[in-house]
C-alpha cells in the first residue's frame, strides 16, 4: 500500500478499511442485482432462462435480436430519439428567448407575468394530461375568433412532442444565468450598438452555454423518460415511444419474459451510454433544481 | 442601434416591450395552451357528471369535489398513496444519504462505487419495473425459479409478492426505491462535496467522533437538499403511475391495494376510467393535495432550513 498508513480523520486504515470495503461490495451487488438478473435472462435462449436463472451458463443471441425485430425495439429507439431532440431543441430555445426577456429587457408588468411563469410549475404534468388528450386529439379551438389549431390528433408526433416545448423551469435557469453574469456586459454591448439579438448570440449564449447544456440534457432526459403522455396517445404500435414500446412488449409478452428483459436492456443502454458521457452535465442538471426549489 | 436612453420617468421603452411580446410568446402559448387551460378546463370538467359512454356531461355542482374526495375508491387510493410515501420517503432518503456519505471517501477504486450507485438514473421507469417485474412474477419470474430462495420465502413463488394484497404495495414501493435511488444518490453526493472540508478536519481535531461529525456538521449543511429530495420524492408517490401499470395494474383483484391517486384518475383498470368528469376531478384533486403537501413541507421544515435567502 502506497498510501501513508497514518489513520487520519478521513482516511480510513487497517480493519476499518477492509470494513469499509466489504461494506461498499455487498451493496453494489444489492444495488446491481436486477440488473445482473435481466442480462443473464436477455442473453439465455428462451427454454433454458428459467433454469438457475442466476447463472450465465448458456448464450445466444435470438432473444436480443427477435426483441429488436419483431418487438420493434429498433423503431422505438428511433420515436423516441426524434421526439426527444425535437423537445429537447425547443425547450432551448424557447427558454432562452423568454430568459432573456425576463433578464434583460424594460416592460411592464415583468414581474407579474415572470410570476405567473413560475405558477406553472406548480401543476403537476398528471392534473393537465388528461385534458391535454383531448386537446391534442379535438384540436383547440379559439373563443372569439372560432378558429380551431390542429395539434396532429391521436399517434402523432405533434402530440407526442408539443406539450412539451416549453418550460417555466428552463426559463428560470436560463433568466438566472443571465442574471448573474457582470451588469456592465450588456451596457458595454449596447455602447457598441450590440442590439439584443446579437448579445444573445455573441455574448449571451457563450456565456450560459453550462446551463443550457444542463437544461438541454435535463430536457432530453425527461423526455425520453415519458411514460404517462405516451401510453395515454398512442395505440398504433408502430408510433410508440421507447417508453410506451415496452409497455406494449410487455403487455402482450405477459409469457416471455425474456423477450421482454431483451428489450429492457436495448431500451436502456442509450441512456447509460449517455449518462456516462455526461455525467458532469446530469450532476449540474439535477443540482440545478435543487439549490433554488 | 440608436442607445436606449432612460425617457423621463418611465422605467421601460416600447421598444423594449415589442420584442419581450415576441420573444415570450412561444413560451407562454406552450404554458397557456398546455398547462393554464387544461387545469381551467379540469376544474370545470371535475363537476360534471357523464353519461355511460362518457359523453353528454352536464354540471353537477362542485359538490361532486367532496363526493368524489370521500368516496371509498378515493380515499382507498389516498391511503395506498400515503402508505407508498411512507415506505419510499424514508427509505428513499435513508438509503440515498448513507451512500453518498459511504462512498464519500477518499478510497481507492471510489469512482466505481459512486457510478454503481448512481447507475438507477440510467433507468426509466418502464425499464426499471419490468426489471422487478421479471424478479418476482410468480411462475416465469428469476426469484421464483430460484430453488433454495423459495424454500426460505415461500410467498414468492404462492401467490407471488405483486399477488398478495398484504405485499403488493411494499413490493411496489422496493421498484421505486431501487429506481430512485441514483438520482438521491447524486444529489446529496453533490451536496456533500460542497461541505468545506476543513470543518471536518477541525473537528476530528478537536476529538469528535465520525456520528457526531455527520450529525452536527453534514446533516445541517445538507438541510436544503434533503428537503428538496424529500419534496421530489413525496411529489414521486403520488405521481406513481407506470409502477403500478406496469407490476399490478392497481391490484391484486378483487382489491385495489396498490391503486394510487394518479393510477385511479389514469389506470386502465380504475373504476372510473371511463367517466371523463370524475377523471378530470380526480386529476384536480391530485393537484391540490400535492400543492398542499408541498406548501406543509416548506412550512414545517423551511423554518429549520437555510434556504440560502
Amino acid at each position: 500500500m502506497p498510501r501513508k498508513q497514518s489513520s487520519t480523520w478521513d482516511h480510513p486504515t487497517g480493519l476499518r478499511l477492509v470494513g469499509r470495503y466489504a461494506l461498499l461490495v455487498v451493496i453494489v451487488i444489492a444495488v446491481l442485482f436486477p440488473v445482473y438478473t435481466t442480462v443473464v435472462s436477455a442473453f439465455k435462449p428462451s427454454d433454458k432462462f428459467l433454469i438457475n436463472p442466476l447463472v450465465p451458463d448458456a448464450f445466444t443471441f435470438d432473444v436480443m435480436r427477435e426483441a429488436w425485430s419483431s418487438g420493434r425495439l429498433g423503431r422505438y429507439l428511433v420515436n423516441s430519439t426524434i421526439v426527444a431532440v425535437v423537445i429537447t431543441v425547443a425547450q432551448v430555445v424557447t427558454s432562452l428567448l423568454s430568459g432573456y426577456a425576463f433578464a434583460y429587457l424594460r416592460f411592464p408588468g415583468r414581474r407579474v407575468v415572470f410570476l405567473a411563469f413560475l405558477a406553472t410549475l406548480l401543476v403537476p404534468l398528471e392534473a393537465t394530461l388528461f385534458v391535454n388528450f383531448e386537446t391534442v386529439e379535438d384540436g383547440l379551438t379559439l373563443p372569439l375568433v372560432g378558429v380551431t389549431i390542429p395539434f396532429g390528433g391521436l399517434n402523432s408526433f405533434q402530440a407526442l412532442t408539443v406539450p412539451f416545448l416549453a418550460t417555466a423551469f428552463g426559463t428560470f435557469l436560463v433568466r438566472q444565468a443571465l442574471l448573474d453574469l457582470p451588469g456592465d456586459l450588456r451596457d458595454a454591448a449596447r455602447i457598441d450598438g450590440i442590439g439584443h439579438i446579437g448579445f444573445i448570440r455573441h455574448v449571451g449564449v457563450p456565456l450560459v452555454r453550462p446551463t443550457l447544456a444542463a437544461l438541454a440534457l435535463f430536457s432530453f432526459l425527461s423526455s425520453w423518460n415519458q411514460y404517462l403522455w405516451p401510453s395515454l396517445i398512442i395505440n398504433e404500435a408502430d408510433r410508440n415511444t421507447v417508453q410506451s414500446g415496452l409497455r406494449l412488449l410487455s403487455k402482450s409478452n405477459l409469457d416471455a419474459p425474456n423477450l421482454v428483459m431483451a428489450g429492457t436492456v436495448i431500451a436502456a443502454m442509450p441512456i447509460l451510454i449517455a449518462l456516462v458521457i455526461f455525467q458532469k452535465q446530469l450532476v449540474r442538471g439535477l443540482t440545478a433544481g435543487a439549490v433554488k426549489g | 442601434m440608436a442607445v436606449v436612453a432612460e425617457v423621463g420617468k418611465r422605467s421601460w421603452s416600447w421598444r423594449d416591450l415589442w420584442l419581450a411580446i415576441v420573444m415570450l410568446f412561444p413560451s407562454a402559448a406552450v404554458l397557456g395552451v398546455f398547462i393554464v387551460y387544461p387545469l381551467g378546463r379540469a376544474i370545470v370538467l371535475g363537476q360534471q357528471r357523464c353519461n355511460s359512454f362518457g359523453t353528454q356531461c352536464v354540471s353537477n355542482g362542485f359538490d361532486q369535489y367532496v363526493d368524489l374526495f370521500l368516496s371509498t375508491e378515493f380515499q382507498g387510493a389516498l391511503e395506498s398513496t400515503a402508505i407508498l410515501a411512507l415506505i419510499t420517503v424514508p427509505l428513499g432518503l435513508i438509503l440515498g444519504v448513507g451512500l453518498a456519505v459511504l462512498a464519500d471517501k477518499h478510497l481507492r477504486g471510489i469512482g466505481f462505487f459512486r457510478t454503481a450507485f448512481s447507475s438507477t438514473i440510467a433507468t426509466s421507469v418502464a425499464v426499471a419495473s419490468l426489471m422487478w417485474l421479471f424478479l418476482l412474477q410468480p411462475s416465469v419470474g428469476a426469484l421464483a425459479n430460484i430453488d433454495w430462495f423459495i424454500s426460505i420465502f415461500p410467498t414468492v413463488k404462492n401467490p407471488g409478492l405483486l399477488q398478495d394484497p398484504r405485499t403488493a404495495l411494499p413490493a411496489v414501493a422496493m421498484s421505486s426505491v431501487w429506481a430512485g435511488l441514483g438520482f438521491t444518490f447524486i444529489l446529496v453526493t453533490a451536496s456533500l462535496q460542497s461541505v468545506p472540508r476543513e470543518l471536518h478536519e477541525a473537528a476530528a481535531v478537536d476529538g469528535a467522533s465520525g456520528t457526531v461529525r455527520f450529525w452536527k456538521i453534514t446533516v445541517p449543511l445538507l438541510a436544503p437538499t434533503l428537503l428538496f429530495v424529500i419534496i421530489v420524492l413525496t411529489t414521486r408517490a403520488f405521481q406513481t403511475f407506470g409502477e403500478i401499470d406496469l407490476l399490478t395494474n392497481g391490484g391484486p383483484r378483487p382489491g385495489n391495494s396498490t391503486t394510487t391517486v394518479t393510477y385511479f384518475v389514469y389506470g386502465e383498470s380504475s373504476v372510473i376510467a371511463s367517466d371523463p368528469g370524475l377523471q378530470a376531478g380526480g386529476a384536480v384533486l391530485l393537484f391540490v393535495i400535492l400543492l398542499l403537501l408541498s406548501a406543509l413541507q416548506l412550512r414545517g421544515l423551511g423554518r429549520r432550513v437555510d434556504l440560502g435567502g
